[in-house]
């Protein structure tokens, strides 16, 4: 176990010094820059003291390594659209917001998908287990920001229940984080309503089930006691790569509903041509996914000791 | 099943009559894989509908010169913003006052194009590299899955997002347009079809069939292409039937977010961002290129699920 954890540390490590080097030389690859005309008119003394300040005019070779060196101390840089903070700073600004989002949209999505998931297995072949089933399959298939504009239009402008952007951490209305969260959390409800449905489906026929109402023990009891544990443990898998997705913030979700999060401030990076939080963003995200991986793999030894990792 | 068969021998041993045992009735023996395959398909209502609106979309797209009332590209701004069913345009008009009707039309075949091109493009690279990995394992195996992973290790829409914003400042005259976009998404999007050839050529590998065919002398590349192949088929057609919705989706978000196709062609994803302003008055902007995105992704979804499981009964979920 230790030497497979090792191991795998080990892949990690290589997987983000690829990702980085990759990042990095295609970032650097194409003609035109940060300071250009066009962004910033400059005299040519003053742009080349900017380059030079920025460590831009450089062998790229020589400016990756700096930044790699400055980046596993800790130091990822400054922001160029903000010249006034870190890169550490403006993530540890909008990072927090789109953490909030992803939670509440995983809350909404475990007790949401487990909830119709259940009803649905109970209801086998009836309209609510239809109904149940038509909706997570438009939650799985139709992308977020489809999903956004219909939310908007029936809820925020047909109706005008709830506030159409803004979030409330950041000084926004309170409703205005309902419909990003469900926006977000519907996906992934549906993915975990379906399996629930499936796996409890399978589990309510087995004969410990069987035992288990043959005792007399109330339906609620075997249902909740007996069957979702069992029916649980194919979750972990499909809902252990949806966290990292969730809580760097979607940028569909946080771009419709104006929401200030991370993955908001990405696309303005990548129109901006901001270096250094390009790069940051992405050894981030690369970072959380590999993580998740590891910790889904690690947690499926402790809830089914059949399973072994070699 | 298995339980009344014995039950049904225990009692003819102890009555030692010679009851009836129950006989499964014969199947005739699967002839042709594809055969059965059609005759399961025919069978799930679900996928035969998704079909035939799939084949409409494609008829759509195909036919847009000839089907659509106006060009997607001409302008009319005396009609701006009218709303559907006004008398010249069924579905109303946009900002600058085009037929709507006619840009849902070209969007569909924009859509399609990049569906079908970005799978392929996908084929292209993830089949080789995956039958390499498969076939020779070692250190070629080695660096492919690392650079499987390095893809892996970022959601695929991101790292197009990457691509085409490095391509877009290094050609910022034509824009990057269509051809970026495919190409962009192809690239990472062979990291499925690669890993699927590979996993499936490693579990053919070790059969027997394979085994005799070594036995004779064939070249591993014979024996890639004419043995592993053509029974890991079914499994890629699925995989690329279902990565359709995917590069569609991937399309229309970066076409959302401003990366993706460029004015005036028109694609359904660009159509919702540009909707987003006004859609608190001309809500049919906002509607009908969802409602279109929603449609096409169920139906590529419904007909690959129903091919998985007419190809595959197996995997049935």
């Amino acid at each position: 176990m230790a030497r497979y954890l090792i191991g795998r540390i080990f892949g990690l490590i290589i997987v983000l010094f690829l990702v980085s080097i990759l990042a990095f030389l295609l970032m650097h690859s194409v003609p035109g820059g940060p300071f250009d005309e066009d962004k910033s008119p400059l005299p040519p003394a003053a742009k080349a003291n900017i380059l030079a300040k920025y460590g831009l005019d450089k062998p790229l070779y020589e400016q990756y390594f700096k930044y790699m060196s400055n980046a596993v101390r800790g130091d990822f840089g400054i922001s160029y659209q903000s010249p006034t903070e870190s890169v550490l700073d403006l993530i540890g600004r909008t990072w927090p917001v789109s953490i909030q989002l992803g939670l509440m949209a995983i809350v909404f999505a475990f007790t949401f998908g487990l909830a119709a998931g259940i009803i649905a297995a109970i209801k086998q072949n009836t309209w609510i287990d239809y109904v149940v089933t038509f909706i997570s399959t438009l939650g799985i298939t139709v992308p977020s920001f489809v999903i956004a504009i219909w939310l908007l239009l029936i809820f925020s402008i047909q109706f005008g229940w709830v506030a159409t952007g803004g979030w409330p951490t950041t000084g926004g209305e309170w409703s205005s984080a309902i419909l990003p969260v469900i926006t977000l959390g519907l996906g992934p409800s549906a993915l975990v309503a379906r399996y629930t449905r499936s796996s409890m489906v399978e589990v309510i026929r087995s004969e410990y089930i069987r035992t288990a109402r043959a005792k007399g023990l109330t339906g609620r009891i075997v249902i909740m006691r007996h069957a979702l544990k069992n029916a649980l443990i194919p979750l972990i898998t499909i809902l252990a790569p949806q966290i990292p997705n969730l809580i760097t913030g979607t940028i569909f979700v946080e771009v419709i509903f104006r929401v200030p999060g991370l993955g908001k401030f990405f696309v303005s990076s990548i129109y901006l041509r901001d270096y250094p939080m390009i790069m940051a963003t992405m050894l981030l995200v690369a970072f959380l996914w590999s993580i998740t991986y590891l910790l889904s793999d690690i947690l499926y030894t402790v809830v089914d000791p059949r399973i072994r990792l070699s | 099943m298995q339980a009344d068969y014995f039950g049904d021998y225990i009692v003819s041993i102890v009555t030692e009559t010679p009851t009836k045992v129950p006989v499964e009735p014969l199947e005739a023996p699967p002839s042709n894989l594809w055969r059965d395959a059609g005759r399961r398909f025919a069978k799930n209502k679900l996928a035969v509908g998704a079909l035939a609106v799939l084949v409409f979309l494609i008829l759509v797209a195909i036919l847009a010169d000839v089907i659509s009332p106006a060009p997607y590209d001409f302008s009319n701004l005396m009609e701006a913003n009218e709303f559907p069913n006004s008398p010249n345009h069924l579905l109303g008009t946009d900002s600058v006052g085009r037929d709507f009707l006619s840009r849902l039309i070209y969007g569909a075949r924009v859509s399609l194009t990049v569906g079908f091109s970005v799978q392929f493009i996908a084929l292209l690279i993830g089949l080789p590299l995956g039958i390499a990995a498969g076939m020779f394992g070692g250190w070629v195996d080695f660096i492919i899955m690392r650079g499987v992973e390095v893809l892996t290790a970022i959601p695929i829409w991101l790292f197009a997002l990457f691509l085409i914003s490095v391509w877009r400042a290094s050609d910022s005259a034509t824009g990057g347009g269509l051809v970026n976009v495919i190409v962009a998404i192809g690239l990472v999007g062979w990291v499925d079809i690669c890993r699927l050839t590979r996993a499936q050529l490693l579990s053919l590998r070790e059969k027997e069939f394979v085994l005799a065919a070594r036995a004779i002398g064939a070249k591993p590349l014979h024996i890639a292409l004419r043995h592993l192949l053509p029974n890991a088929l079914a499994p890629l057609i699925i995989a690329v039937t279902l990565g359709i919705p995917t590069a569609i989706f991937t399309e229309a978000g970066l076409s959302f977010l401003g990366f993706g196709i460029n004015d005036p062609l028109p694609s359904w994803g660009k159509m919702v961002a540009d909707s987003s302003s006004y859609i608190r008055v001309y809500w049919h902007l906002g509607l009908f290129p969802t409602l279109m995105i929603a449609i096409t992704m169920l139906t590529f979804s419904f007909v690959g699920d129903g091919l998985r499981d007419a190809l595959d009964p197996h995997l049935k979920t």
